[in-house]
């Protein structure tokens, strides 16, 4: 709501500077967009008179015009708007002068003619498109005959205002008026603000019932209806002051009727509608919702299907406006308009907010009756108005008002102490202090006892609980002059709960394992969204109603189609080294359910180099054993009791079938790691990449090892080698589990040191050697105790893996 | 020549030896030489015994002390030349220790959950706890416990994603407040949490909005809680991400769960309120929102408002980052480019 400061210096005097003014709207009531006067940095912009003109002899639409600046002569303008004409007062650019967007004009010539300076449109003068004059819109401005040649523009057009754009929040809908703002500022600055009443003066001998008759069956519609008739108008422009206002407030003047009803929306806050009575086609006007289908034209040409909800005015057929929202096209004012029926109302909010939005028609008569109106007000805005509009267009009111319904304006009454005020403030204001600053928003105050009964005027209807009296309170005494202290009270632990910590942890094992922490996006395209999943029942993919893209249409279920997304997106920019893990909820919906299931995972991503060369060590690129490494550790330090094994899985889709194992928590899969498929790498631009992906939640719910200090054996350990050929499809994990099997009680470790596969053994082997670590906490081991095992354990490698014992 | 004389020329010549001599193994041949029990001045000890019973004992002594001075003499030789071949390795192993260290790999947390886990640090050492709630929320939690009903002309401030009618994917963490409130025992404390998370909004990605963010959330409900402990607190938030220096002010605002409610704006850092681009020469940084929790929020969750209030507050990691790191692109954070990433290093 753009206010301006010459209109409020009718209500009250302020003076004080209005960026001051600004702050302290800004530090009490709302928010401030800007701070502007139009005329700052323009200059030497002042009225012309254009004494004569011809046509420019080089063009077809430049006109030559001789204009009289105030100075002994006359000057020679270059003008190329349609609209120029011989004795015209207009705005003139001098040589030198600065108009709209800092743009300077200097003396010049236009196709060969001399032209000293230029004649402008309003928009060339910082004027917004939205409120310049229909008809100066395509040229330029003509001004008043009586503006005085050479003088500045600025005065004549309403420049020197001060304009205080304010950012009105919902529930401040009393703010959306000028009178509203006076009233807020009056309590701001302990001023008093005064306002003009109407003198309305009906003086036809006619009746208001002999022009006009409402019907309103059903009252929740509209708990406020009335119209009044004005008649023989003469519609015409209004004058500049009434122009000036309705610019600089941010409306285009379009004629004296329509005009005056902006000027009061402004003022007051109150929406009001003139039809051409004549136009009405009846006598009759009832007021509805609308049927479905049911069609209008409005104002903008625009022709609209209703719907069922929504409310219309109507002449007893059609409907000739839809209420609250926007007037019908065929009863609109137009010049030949003598009679205008004009109605004041209140109509149901929440109907005008489905209608607008429906609509897609947010006007400021929508917005207004959307957040409420003051009620104490719309008769008095009808009667203003009625009066205006008989005045500018030389008219005269019918005498009364017709009205389907009147809300009656009442006060509301908020009990409240002074003990709870300053108990939820934090304050120490005395009784005193707080009838004060309750004087100052001009609510009444009557005391009983300890409690205060606050008296809130229907201008302040937002007010209904004592919540709000602690804010108005609050804010008018100051945010600034409350204390700042910390909550007391009883004390409260402070700390993580398991889960929470053993997420941290995880995150840091990952980021100690060289891996950065990416946050991707949950939500994604159903195809990436259902990729690497590791669910053991079927889940299905939660989709959003209306996506705003086809990029973003689906919750995800994985992370690691995310981190691949970020992969690529750092090797389209030529970063090929890249370790990620991401922490996160997956949602897995099951058949037949709305809502999924949220469940935390955690996954990683590598690809390219782990480490680069330098000078000291060769590259190291990335490869399953690593990206391995990194969950082994995890698992590791998360301390977990049972047993964590890796299973070769050629069942997932998007990964090599030969670089893949599931990861199981005694039987319970977790996750799984692996190198994605080349052709799934493919799809995201990848190389070589890989990733792992682990169900944090079965984590949290694992078994933990008790943590028991394990004493450190005195006795000193034997080592044993074993090197053996076995066939290539002989896993490690078996060869282990068994010697771990045969090992006996001493055989505290086993330790693959060398793994070859290559041209110098017989194709189809391997070779695979050992460090089998034997000790004992009560005794050194001698020779025989490990040998034995030792044997037993070369036995059973031979009988189970034909091993080639070397 | 007598003893005497004898044992001093074997003095003389052998501290020339030792003076002389240049390698450890020299000189431990020269121990060995001279005072082994075959070396030369066991040779003309063994002349003692032509010597009077009264002359013995002085010559004894006598050749005990050009022993010892020998002896002395060649540990101290041999510690100089222990010196020197120490030297002499560690002048042979020098190295140019301007060359890079090792490649010790290390992650960093995401700039974001950096933020975060500071600012829940400062609250859990407060005696907060830290709540976390569904990114995929009922209608009923994440608007109508929050006192916005259906037709609520705020809810236009807010496009949501839905899912079905009743469930969509939560547009702040405000949510996660009143499925607390709800729960918590009130007979057992104060409540006093903080939950930070994700969100999301029905919006198109561009430099300054973004489809998904992030929220903190802080509750405090108990018999007497202030304003003037909503300001503290933010405070301390203020100073704790920001600096030290920093000064808050409130304004009033509009939020349908607290009552009042304040929009919270801090001292722009960059040019500590003198005014510069970043602040748009206000001087001020609009932080975060709060307020005291409104009663129909609280009576909605089963809290007598008659008995208990709190504050509540909300703020934007996302934005704060962008603050504290003059980051100018809010997509940043969800591309995760390297190369933004990398430079947000823990303890930056
Ligand atoms: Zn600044």
């Amino acid at each position: 709501m753009k206010v301006s400061k010459n209109w409020l210096n009718e209500y009250l005097t302020l003076d004080i500077e209005p960026k001051v003014i600004a702050e302290k709207i800004a530090r009490t009531a709302v928010e401030i967009d800007s701070v502007k006067r139009p005329s700052e940095g323009l200059k030497k912009i002042v009225v012309g008179y254009v004494d004569s003109l011809v046509p420019h002899p080089d063009s077809d639409h430049l006109s030559v015009c001789q204009v009289d600046v105030g100075e002994e002569e006359l000057i020679q303008i270059v003008c190329g708007a349609p609209n120029i004409a011989a004795g015209q007062k207009v705005i003139v650019a001098l040589p030198n002068s600065r108009i709209a967007d800092n743009v300077k004009i200097k003396r010049g010539k236009m196709r060969g003619q001399a032209s000293e300076g230029m004649i402008c449109a309003l928009q060339e003068i910082g004027f917004s498109e939205s409120v310049v004059p229909k008809e100066f819109v395509e040229g330029i401005y003509v001004m008043p005959e009586d503006a005085v040649p050479g003088e500045p523009v600025f005065d004549y057009l309403g420049m020197n205002d001060d304009i205080i754009d304010i950012d009105v929040t919902p529930n401040r809908a009393d703010m959306l008026s000028m009178r509203g703002v006076a009233h807020e500022l009056s309590a701001d600055y302990d001023v008093p603000a005064t306002f003009k009443h109407p003198d309305l003066k009906e003086t036809s001998d006619e009746k208001i019932e002999d022009y006009i008759s409402l019907a309103l069956p059903d009252k929740t519609l509209a708990p406020t209806y009335s119209m009044r008739v004005i008649k023989d108008l003469t519609v015409k422009a209004s004058p500049m002051w009434l122009q000036i206002r309705l610019w600089n407030a941010g409306v285009r003047p379009i004629n004296n009727v329509v005009d005056v009803t902006n000027y009061m929306l402004m003022d007051y806050g109150q929406p009001l509608h003139a039809f051409d009575y004549n136009k009405l086609g009846s006598k009759d006007i009832l007021v509805r919702t609308a049927n479905a289908g049911e069609k209008i034209t409005t104002l903008d040409t625009e022709e609209r299907e209703l719907k069922d909800s929504d409310i219309v005015i109507t002449n007893g057929d059609k409907a000739i406006a839809i209420a609250g929202t926007m007037g019908g096209e065929s009863t609109q004012i137009t010049n030949e308009t003598v009679t205008v029926a004009l109605e004041s109302a209140v109509f149901n909010n929440s109907m005008v907010r489905k209608t607008a939005r429906s609509q897609g028609i947010h006007s400021e008569a929508s917005m207004r009756f959307e957040r409420g109106i003051n009620v104490a007000t719309v008769q008095e805005s009808l009667d203003a108005a009625a009066e205006l509009i008989a005045e500018l267009g030389d008219g005269t009111v019918v005498t009364g008002t017709a009205s389907a319904s009147r809300l009656e304006a009442e006060s509301t009454f908020v009990d409240t102490t002074t003990t709870h005020l300053n108990n939820v403030m934090g304050t120490e204001l005395s009784e005193t202090q707080i009838t004060k600053l309750f004087q100052q928003l001009g609510f009444t105050v009557t005391t009983r006892g300890s409690v205060l009964n606050v008296e809130v005027p229907a201008r302040r209807w937002d007010i209904s609980i004592e919540a709000d009296l602690v804010e108005e309170i609050a804010r008018i005494y100051g945010y600034d002059n409350i204390p700042s202290t910390l909550p007391t009270g009883e004390m409260t632990p402070g700390k993580y709960t398991y889960k929470q910590k053993l997420i941290r942890q995880a995150r840091h094992i990952l980021e100690s394992a060289g891996l950065s922490e990416a946050i991707s996006y949950g939500l994604t395209t159903e195809e990436k969204a259902g990729k690497f999943i590791f669910e053991e029942k079927d889940v299905y993919t939660t989709n959003l109603m209306f996506p705003m893209s086809s990029e973003r249409t689906t919750v995800r279920m994985n992370l690691i189609s995310g981190l691949l997304d970020d992969l690529s997106y750092n090797e389209a920019r030529k970063s090929d080294n890249i370790a990620f893990y991401e922490q996160g909820r997956v949602f897995f919906r099951s058949e037949g359910e709305d809502r999924p299931v949220e469940i935390e995972h955690i996954a990683g991503a590598m690809t390219g180099l782990f480490k680069l060369a330098n000078w000291q060590s060769d590259k190291q690129p990335v490869d399953f054993f690593m990206i391995k490494g990194v969950v082994e550790q995890l698992l590791t330090q998360l301390q977990l009791t049972d047993d964590v094994t890796y299973v070769a899985s050629e069942s997932h889709e998007d990964m090599h079938p030969g670089r893949t194992a599931d990861v199981y928590l005694k039987d319970e899969l977790i996750g799984f790691v692996g190198q994605v498929h080349p052709n799934a790498a493919k799809e995201f631009n990848l190389k070589e990449t890989y990733v792992f992906e682990l169900d944090l939640q079965k984590l949290v719910d694992a078994k933990k090892e008790e943590r028991l200090f394990e004493p450190i054996s005195k006795f000193p350990a034997v080592t044993r080698d074993v090197a053996l050929m076995v066939a290539n499809e002989s896993a490690n994990s078996d060869i282990e589990t068994l010697i771990k099997n045969q090992g006996g009680k001493h055989l505290i470790d086993i330790h693959l040191f060398d793994l070859y596969q290559g041209s110098h053994i017989e194709s189809g082997m391997k070779s695979l050697a050992y460090t089998l670590t034997y000790q004992d906490t009560a005794k050194t081991l001698v020779e025989e105790d490990v040998t034995k095992d030792f044997n037993r354990v070369i036995e059973a490698l031979k009988e189970t893996f034909k091993a080639d014992i070397r | 020549m007598d003893l005497k004389e004898k044992l001093l020329e074997l003095q003389e010549k052998g501290l020339k030896q030792i003076r002389e001599s240049e390698d450890l193994k020299q000189i431990n041949d020269i121990r060995v030489n001279l005072l082994g029990k075959k070396g030369p001045i066991t040779e003309v000890l063994r002349g003692m015994k032509d010597l009077s019973a009264e002359e013995r004992p002085k010559i004894g002594s006598f050749s005990n002390a050009i022993k010892n001075e020998l002896a002395e003499a060649i540990r101290l030789k041999n510690e100089e030349l222990e010196i020197k071949k120490t030297a002499k390795k560690l002048e042979k192993e020098k190295i140019d220790v301007t060359l890079p260290g090792a490649q010790i790999q290390l992650g960093q947390p995401h700039v974001i959950a950096q933020v975060i886990e500071e600012l829940e640090d400062l609250f859990l050492g407060m005696g907060y706890q830290v709540v976390s709630g569904p990114e995929i929320e009922e209608d009923h939690y994440n608007f109508e416990m929050l006192n916005l009903p259906a037709d609520h002309p705020a809810r236009d401030m807010q496009d949501t994603f839905y899912i079905t009618k009743e469930l969509l994917m939560r547009t702040q963490t405000s949510p996660v407040q009143a499925r607390t409130m709800e729960t918590h025992d009130f007979s057992k404390g104060p409540l006093k949490m903080v939950s930070p998370g994700k969100v999301y909004r029905r919006d198109t990605d561009d430099a300054t909005h973004s489809h998904q963010f992030h929220q903190f959330e802080g509750l405090v409900i108990d018999k007497h809680v202030t304003m003037a402990d909503l300001k503290g607190t933010i405070e301390l938030i203020a100073k704790t991400v920001f600096g030290e220096e920093q000064e808050i002010r409130l304004r009033p605002s509009y939020f349908p769960f607290t009552e009042p409610s304040v929009e919270v704006d801090v001292t722009c850092f960059k040019c500590h309120g003198k005014g510069c681009s970043i602040c748009k020469y206000t001087g001020w940084l609009e932080v975060l929102g709060a307020g005291m929790v409104h009663p129909n929020v609280l009576r909605m969750a089963g809290v007598d408002p008659e008995v208990y209030g709190g504050f509540a507050f909300g703020l934007g990691p996302d934005r704060f980052a962008m603050l504290k790191y003059s980051i100018d692109d809010i997509r940043n954070f969800y591309l995760n480019d390297n190369r933004f990433l990398s430079q947000f290093t823990k303890r930056g």
